[in-house]
């Protein structure tokens, strides 16, 4: 049942979102313009026109659009002519690997830094953390990612500049993570992209923990003389884990879709430039394509995030009636 | 001793450099969107099909029309043109490019349904093989300019490309091509990877040979572009920003080539409608009347701006003022017409005689995101024209909705940059007057109308005679621009920044070409 109401609840935000993306592109202007042959005269331009269905009235456009997603089809990209899912799938790999990678060092040593920082507020190193998670906060992230190009790269030579690293097809998927070469190029864009996370993790962290080491059941396990290890490891983290497993799920939803900046400077070839290139062409096929799965995406991720809610937290229940 | 080490370490370091010298890696500033070479005209896209492919007629440096496959071509009469091939071309399968590759290529570009290449050949009205190396094309009206609309056409391989759709071509199953390198990989919105063609016709040339392995890598973001090159990532890149060409300059690691480049940018005024859109007094009411229609205020425009303050200040010094819309090297270029000297009372003067004396206001529209600091350049224009009273607000916007709104005539004064390489096509688009049958004034936003220059590029496109034509032609901008049909800006100057040991001569088509790349 619960799964039911959030299929149709996901159809409803699908076709909503597509329907405002299609108007929203329609309205800023025709990708005609932009992809036409510079010496084309009037007539070619309404070939153009006619052979990529945008001579006809956008409501019109809609409907045969709804039709051909219905089958799975979601049009051919004006500028790659190929089709737009593939286009964006292919370009998934990449973007997963370096979502994956920061997540991982975000969460890796964002949660023992928070908890250090929560456990020990006053200490010099809590106090250190915090002032560098705020700088890790405000920081942009194209200034910071220049700067790590800058000292890496450029002075240092430890490191490329931009670009992924050589490929291995496993499974059809290209990855390439499987070289040293691929790593080194991973290491300063996941780098990039894990700061303002890791800063996020390390404040959520630090407040949950003090917060639950003031609780009355913490007091009573003390009480009860359990070893101090035992009380962090899994009577605090348990608790503090609920707020930041929400946080790292959007977190990584907005990552795979957004990673605009970090792939822009990095020259990364994922996803978040794809939808840049798209959007400065008005490649409208390949921006409908690219959020109907960012928005499938975010469903998945939510739903995972509430399941494991109800594993952390038997209190949390996903049918909605109470045990 | 010591002269025997010291050539064993000159020995060593020249096997390093020739070692290092093998592969060639470059940073394209745009992104390259397809491989087949067919389907869209987009630069980038272009610059890789010139690696792989080849044409009937190439450019050189200077954006000249010069042999490429064809070896001669001639007007045999007012209507067919005569192609001679190049005898013994080989694609990189060994198989041998014959007239009916040439002839298949031709109908491909055509009739592609998302093609865009078919303005360039819907000229042809009928193809004839007339031996493996002779080719004649018919026109159905007298037609000089299939030469130069066939430089755009890539020639492919009949076998492998019969049937292959855009994505075969990005797959590699279909690029065979006859060009100085064979295709490797394209790797979508990361690099497309070369190795050498040992056969190419052109290969005698010792700068065709220099690099076994080409890698393009796409950057279009501006400091990581640099950086790549900084890291020493890439060897060369292309579109350096005028702020960093001034700080790599002094830099003794690296090189920087300038060229003029075919892009002309020019200010289109509306000069058909009576009363265009936000042309108003200086109380922002609509003013009633155009004055774009009266030369003397077209001029004074052009006398209020400070073409070399701009190219000094604004761009660097990477702009050359302008008078034509074509570069100087370009065919049809009129060395006659010279940029408007600066001179803001002159200009003023003017518009009093011309019943502006209060001046009035104006929007300039420009893109943010196309020309080299085309944001900058509108700003400093609107101040120049302020002081000569003619109150403008400049508006700005990105590429993709400046273009269509352009096009729907929703500007009255608007920022339009231009490469061709040759004068009359130029015109013939910009200036012609707009008629959809003839395909004449596509872009031709303000509307000008000549009819006496309209028959001069008539007759110039009707006349096989390079000679008599680039004389017509001449005609053509000296009648249209001393009218001041548009007002010229500046030629931008294209820069490419290489590690030392490298030498490029630069294109005035903007093209990087890695077998015009020498290691010194």
């Amino acid at each position: 049942m619960f799964i039911l109401r959030r299929l149709l609840q996901s159809v409803m935000v699908l076709v909503v979102m597509s329907l405002l993306v299609f108007a929203g592109v329609y309205a800023i202007g025709n990708p005609i313009d932009i992809l036409v042959n510079p010496q084309a005269d009037q007539a070619e331009i309404a070939r153009a026109t006619a052979a990529l269905g945008l001579d006809r009235p956008l409501l019109d456009q809609y409907l045969t659009f709804l039709r051909q997603a219905a089958l799975g089809d979601l049009g051919n990209s004006f500028a790659f002519n190929v089709p737009a899912i593939r286009l964006v799938l292919e370009r998934m790999p990449a973007t997963l690997e370096l979502a994956v990678a920061a997540t991982t060092v975000a969460v890796a040593f964002g949660i023992p830094l928070g908890l250090w920082a929560g456990l020990k507020p006053d200490s010099v190193a809590g106090k250190s953390i915090m002032a560098g998670s705020i700088l890790g906060f405000s920081l942009p992230t194209f200034w910071v990612g220049l700067m790590l190009i800058m000292l890496f790269s450029v002075w240092l030579g430890w490191l490329p500049a931009s670009g992924r690293g050589p490929t291995t097809s496993v499974l059809g998927i290209e990855l390439s993570v499987f070289s040293l070469e691929g790593w080194r190029h991973l290491i300063l864009p996941a780098a990039n992209l894990a700061l303002f996370k890791l800063s996020l993790i390390i404040r959520l962290t630090r407040a949950g923990t003090r917060d639950a080491m003031q609780q009355d059941y913490i007091r009573f396990a003390r009480a009860k003389g359990l070893r101090d290890s035992r009380i962090v490891g899994v009577h605090v983290l348990k608790n503090v884990l609920i707020p930041i497993v929400t946080v790292v799920g959007l977190e990584f939803g907005s990552v795979v879709a957004f990673a605009v900046v970090t792939e822009s400077i990095f020259a990364w070839p994922g996803m978040g430039k794809l939808l840049i290139d798209s959007i400065n062409v008005l490649d409208r096929p390949v921006i409908v394509a690219y959020l109907c799965i960012v928005v499938t995406l975010f469903i998945l991720i939510n739903f995972v995030v509430d399941l494991l809610y109800s594993w952390l937290d038997p209190r949390v229940s996903l049918t909605g009636a109470r045990p | 001793m010591r002269r025997l080490l010291s050539i064993l370490i000159a020995g060593s370091l020249l096997g390093m450099g020739a070692a290092h010298g093998a592969e060639l890696r470059i940073g394209l500033s745009a992104d390259v969107t397809s491989m087949d070479p067919h389907f869209l005209n987009l630069a980038p896209n272009n610059n890789i099909a010139w690696h792989v492919f080849d044409a009937l007629t190439h450019v050189d440096n200077d954006a000249r029309l010069i042999p490429g496959l064809a070896t001669s071509w001639r007007a045999i009469d007012p209507t067919t043109w005569e192609f001679k091939l190049r005898p013994g071309v080989k694609f990189h399968d060994g198989s041998a490019l014959t007239a009916d590759d040439v002839a298949f290529s031709i109908e491909r570009s055509a009739h592609l349904p998302t093609g865009q290449f078919g303005s360039f050949t819907r000229r042809i009205a009928a193809t004839r093989i007339v031996d493996a190396n002779t080719l004649h094309l018919k026109t159905a009206t007298p037609y000089a300019m299939l030469p130069y609309d066939l430089n755009s056409v890539f020639i492919v391989s009949k076998k492998a490309a019969t049937g292959a759709t855009s994505a075969d071509f990005d797959a590699g199953r279909a690029m065979l091509g006859s060009g100085p390198f064979r295709f490797l990989r394209f790797a979508r919105g990361d690099r497309v990877e070369l190795a050498r063609n040992d056969a190419y016709w052109g290969a005698r040339d010792k700068a065709l040979t220099a690099w076994d392995r080409v890698t393009f890598r796409i950057i279009p973001n501006d400091p990581a572009r640099l950086a790549a090159l900084l890291a020493g990532d890439v060897d060369l890149i292309d579109n350096l920003p005028t702020a960093d060409a001034a700080k790599l300059r002094s830099d003794a690691r690296y090189e920087l080539v300038r060229k003029v480049s075919w892009r002309t940018l020019f200010f289109t005024l509306d000069q058909e409608r009576d009363a265009p859109p936000f042309v108003t007094d200086k109380s922002g009411r609509p003013l009633g009347r155009n004055p774009f229609k009266d030369l003397r205020v077209r001029r004074a425009i052009s006398m209020a701006i400070n073409r070399s303050a701009i190219a000094e200040r604004v761009m660097e010094g990477l702009a050359l003022p302008a008078a034509n819309i074509v570069s100087p090297q370009v065919f049809g270029y009129a060395p006659a017409l010279k940029p408007e000297p600066y001179d803001p009372d002159g200009a003023k003067r003017l518009l009093a005689q011309a019943g502006y004396a209060e001046g009035f206001g104006l929007s300039l529209h420009a893109p943010n995101n196309r020309y080299v600091n085309d944001e900058q350049i509108a700003q400093a224009v609107a101040q120049m024209l302020a002081r000569i009273g003619v109150r403008t607000r400049v508006e700005t916007m990105p590429v993709a909705i400046y273009l269509g709104k352009a096009r729907r005539r929703e500007f009255s004064f608007a920022m339009l940059g231009w490469g061709s390489f040759s004068g009359e096509l130029a015109l013939r688009t910009l200036l012609a007057t707009p008629n959809a049958d003839k395909g004449t004034g596509t872009w031709n936003w303000g509307g000008y109308s000549n009819a006496r220059g309209d028959a001069l590029l008539e007759r110039a496109l009707a006349t096989a005679a390079d000679a008599r034509r680039e004389a017509l032609a001449r005609e053509a901008a000296m009648l249209m621009l001393g009218d001041l049909g548009v007002v010229p800006l500046h030629h931008q100057i294209a820069v490419w920044a290489l590690r030392r040991g490298l030498a490029y001569p630069g294109r005035a088509d903007e093209f990087t070409f890695a077998h015009q790349v020498l290691a010194k």
